[in-house]
């Protein structure tokens, strides 16, 4: 800092504004340089990188959401053909046994019967052999199931035409979703020339169309991408929150009671006070590691059952009530208890019957917040062996099941360039679960807060 | 009678008992013209505590005790088994009896005259039930299914008659005690006061089964790896490559090119997160006006609710392949190698991604500690002239930093514990390298890696992620504690 001393007339001042007026014992003013005009520029710089690093921040959420929904929205449309089929007595029974024996229904060629309605549908002839393979790479092999299921219900179809929605392969719906890019030669694509132009063919008649795909809420595993869908997953993981919420809510509800309204102040408190702060942050993986050694190797529980994941998720989710649930209690203010002590409650009778109600929409909150905490983990439901291929639904949580963001990891791992969009599709249905249930807690805390 | 049923009836005593137990405290009452000590409803729930509480520990206590038991008792009809052919240990014997002892209780009365007449058709039909053999089985193991069968039928009618007598006799009980003068509403809550506690409990059982589990396990991997080996090895390859027979597997299972990535990544993530987090902060306490504030604080909150495994995939799938292209684009206006120099996976990727993640730990911890510094030292600070910027940094920063350097530190126990980013974008490849563009593996993803998939659970193979939890178990609580030691000192210096 330079000192200077000014001596000159008014106008002298105004060029000197960042400048400190000091009067000197000898009535000479005296203008000293504190550096004002460098000092709010170093406080102009402070302020932008402060906002920098909130809008910085905000870029990055707005990064990652916009990521995960341009390249999953197109998940939830499914691109399907309108096949008249035709249930070629031939075909489907050539001697005449389904009346009698079911089961020769299960080995027919049904993919057949498809190839046969599509190539009618083009104008094409169905026996040129080198045409029939493009013509079922055109259709999901899912159609199997479809028609065997249709015939299987209802065996009067024999012999009969119906038209029939049945899904694109993986390839085609990429494709006609613009995903694949046309440009390049067909060798390096997986569809080829003539199944595009099949595919425009088609759909400028109607009868390929991209429509709602209830399969992605509904089917199971499948190492289809077309057919894949998280219903199995979704089951699991209400399995798990139903077991999480109906353990850790009691039992993290009655640990905050006694420690927060009960307990003595003394080691032994402190002890579970610090140790339940440092299970809020222990890793995930090392609950899952818990898990594994002690539910499934020590007690020997199924593996990959959503039993085990909800106790897992469990013991995770605890710390995080039991803290939130002591912060409600403790917002209720000592008047009440000493009014109810006052006109003659016990101690249990204060707690359940006024200072428990008070905090109860403060600890349903932290009880929402943790599930939707749980809902998202995925590191200690691998080791207990949810990253598991289940294409049937879980009746029980004793059976095996996934879990919502397992499905994802295990769609995330799939070479095929349809599970991504599949695994982005499946990251929206979380990031909804997930938002609603915060915005459940929000809306609770808003309606319910009290300030004493 | 199922375990279920058992259940529902015992409720249905329960709610039989409390009705009775208020109804006995009021007529007993009226008949003595002495007045209750309690409420009546304390009288009901006295009388359910008893129906409830000794019939359930008894059917808790069965139901774990008996398998254990009949499980001993099958063993013991057991041959020697070193005279049989096709098995060789007791506990696959055990696994084939329970099979068949499952089947046969599938079997209609005929197809099981059958196969106790003739044993060759055993795997056949049970088979045709949905219960496959792995074997053909020995005779003996047929006799023993049918113990076995025997016995769990005769355990589960005893405890049957045994729990729902002792229901009923706690409620026979508890109608006699049940006086004007007892004091029911005292022992009602001695009873709620046990369940806090034992609520309370858990959290430390949790803990101390985390250290035990991991520890029995640890210990049985160290039988075959010496500690030293596993602390100081500097390679991790843990597919044995020495034959058995030779025990040259030095090396294998060094933890220390994982701890390395762990740490590194970590590194890397905290580099990008405490100057953002920081900052934002900074601003959010001291800037931001209060309409900014609340829209952009919780927007920014919303980072820290996202699932770890979508920012897995958001690395994976977008942050890795545009670090790729870029370093392709940069690498052909200078050297022109045509080769990318970073990564898809690399320690830049999975640091990146997991620093987003990471921003609202460290803003929404430090902004809570900003906001905490005393008015006076700030009103302070700007009245003697200092501009916003100078206070904060000469006064408040300061004043809050052991409270940022706790923050900071939980932080980065949360780095190092964290798993699926590292999974999905970090690679799998164990290697030392000080270049932030390669791959590197962490701790976590090993555990994962050895732990999924089909596992036999006494090589060290799989006990190696034990080991590998343990240690990353007492890091990050070594962390914590020293971060919540730190935070708690700092907040009573102002309160």
């Amino acid at each position: 800092m330079t000192d200077m001393t000014v001596s000159g007339p008014v106008p002298e001042q105004k060029k000197t504004t960042d400048a400190m007026t000091t009067s000197q014992g000898n009535g000479q003013r005296v203008w000293r340089d504190i550096g004002i005009k460098r000092r709010y520029r170093a406080e102009r710089r402070f302020k932008i990188y402060g906002l920098g690093a909130v809008l910085l921040g905000l870029l990055f959420l707005a990064m990652l959401l916009s990521s995960v929904v341009s390249k999953g929205y197109t998940a939830f449309q499914q691109t399907e053909i309108l096949l008249n089929v035709t249930f070629d007595q031939k075909v489907v029974d050539p001697r005449g046994k389904a009346a009698t024996n079911e089961r020769v229904l299960l080995m027919v060629n049904y993919p057949a019967l498809a190839n046969a309605a599509l190539a009618e549908a083009l104008g094409l002839d169905p026996s040129d052999r080198k045409l029939r393979k493009d013509l079922s790479g055109m259709i999901s092999g899912g159609v199997r199931t479809q028609l065997r299921d249709m015939v299987m219900s209802d065996i009067s179809l024999i012999g009969q035409t119906r038209p029939v929605w049945v899904l694109a392969a993986a390839d085609v719906d990429s494709a006609f979703k613009g995903q694949i890019d046309l440009s390049v030669d067909q060798s390096r694509r997986k569809v080829n020339d003539r199944q595009v132009e099949w595919m425009n063919t088609l759909a400028a008649s109607g009868a390929l169309e991209k429509r709602f795909n209830t399969g992605i809420f509904f089917n199971g595993a499948s190492s289809r991408p077309e057919m894949a869908g998280m219903g199995v997953a979704m089951i699991g993981s209400m399995y798990m929150m139903l077991i999480v919420l109906a353990l850790a809510l009691p039992i993290g509800v009655a640990a905050s009671i006694y420690l927060e309204e009960f307990a003595p102040k003394n080691r032994w408190t402190d002890l579970i006070e610090v140790n339940i702060n440092n299970l809020a942050a222990v890793p995930s993986i090392v609950f899952g590691l818990l898990g594994l050694a002690v539910f499934i190797n020590f007690a020997g529980l199924p593996r990959s059952a959503s039993l085990v994941g909800g106790l897992v998720l469990t013991l995770m989710t605890l710390p995080t009530i039991i803290i939130s649930t002591r912060a409600a209690l403790k917002a209720v203010p000592p008047s009440i208890r000493s009014a109810a002590l006052g006109i003659g409650a016990s101690k249990m009778q204060m707690v359940f019957h006024h200072v428990l109600p008070l905090a109860a929409p403060g600890i349903l909150t932290g009880t929402i917040i943790g599930l939707a905490q749980a809902l998202g983990e995925t590191a200690p439901l691998l080791l207990i062996g949810m990253v598991a291929f289940v294409a049937d639904f879980p009746a029980t949580p004793m059976d095996p099941a996934t879990a919502l963001p397992v499905q994802i990891f295990m769609w995330a791992n799939e070479a095929e360039r349809a599970f991504v969009e599949r695994t982005s599709g499946a990251i929206i249905i979380l990031l909804m679960f997930l938002a609603a249930m915060n915005i459940t807690a929000i809306i609770l805390r808003r309606k319910f807060e009290r300030r004493w | 009678m199922s375990t279920s049923t058992i259940l529902l009836i015992i409720l249905v005593l329960a709610v039989l008992a409390y009705g009775l137990g208020v109804v006995t405290a009021k007529r007993r009452a009226a008949a003595s013209g002495e007045k209750l000590h309690s409420r009546e409803s304390y009288y009901g729930a006295f009388a359910l505590l008893w129906t409830i509480v000794p019939s359930a520990i008894l059917l808790a206590g069965w139901l774990v005790i008996s398998p254990v038991a009949i499980d001993e008792a099958v063993r013991e009809d057991f041959p020697d088994l070193t005279t049989t052919e096709t098995v060789t240990s007791d506990g696959l014997a055990m696994s084939m009896v329970k099979s068949i002892a499952s089947g046969l209780r599938r079997l209609d009365d005929a197809e099981y005259q059958t196969v106790l007449s003739d044993f060759s058709t055993l795997r056949e039909t049970l088979g045709s039930k949905g219960v496959p053999l792995a074997g053909d089985g020995e005779p003996f193991m047929l006799e023993a299914a049918i113990h076995l069968n025997d016995w769990s039928d005769t355990s589960r009618n005893m405890m049957s008659t045994a729990v729902l007598a002792l229901a009923v006799l706690g409620l026979l009980f508890a109608l006699w005690r049940i006086r004007p003068a007892v004091r029911a509403r005292n022992s009602v809550e001695r009873a709620i006061m046990v369940a806090l506690v034992g609520a309370s409990a858990i959290a430390i059982l949790t803990t101390v089964g985390i250290v035990l589990s991991m520890l029995s396990e640890t210990v049985h991997f160290f039988r075959s790896v010496p500690p030293l080996e596993f602390f100081f090895g500097t390679v991790w390859d843990p597919r044995f490559a020495a034959t058995v027979g030779t025990t040259s597997s030095d090396g294998q299972f060094g933890l220390i090119p994982l701890l390395a990535g762990t740490l590194y990544i970590a590194f890397v993530a905290m580099l990008f997160a405490v100057p953002i987090g920081l900052f934002a902060a900074i601003y959010l306490a001291e800037y931001a006006g209060p309409k900014f504030r609340s829209m952009s604080k919780p927007l920014i909150e919303v980072l820290a609710g996202i699932p770890t495994i979508v920012y897995g995939f958001f690395a994976m799938v977008t942050v890795g392949p545009i670090l790729r292209d870029l370093s392709l684009a940069i690498d052909g206006m200078f050297a022109g190698t045509g080769t990318p120099f970073i990564q898809a996976q690399s320690v830049l990727t999975a640091g990146f991604v997991m620093g987003i993640m990471l921003i609202p730990f460290v803003s929404s911890l430090s902004d809570d500690i900003i906001t905490a510094v005393p008015r006076s030292l700030r009103d302070g600070s700007l009245g003697l002239g200092a501009t916003r910027s100078e206070t904060m940094k000469r006064v408040i920063l300061p004043a809050a930093l052991p409270g940022i350097v706790g923050a900071l530190l939980l932080t980065a126990s949360r780095a190092i514990g964290e798993t699926m980013i590292v999974v999905l974008a970090a690679g799998v490849a164990a290697r030392l390298t000080i270049n932030p563009f390669e791959p590197m593996t962490t701790v976590t993803v090993k555990i994962v890696n050895q732990l999924t998939g089909d596992l036999e659970f006494n090589s060290p193979q799989t006990l190696v992620a034990f080991a590998l939890g343990l240690t990353l178990f007492f890091i990050t609580l070594g962390l914590n504690i020293y971060a919540l030691y730190i935070v708690r000192k700092y907040r009573e210096q102002y309160e």
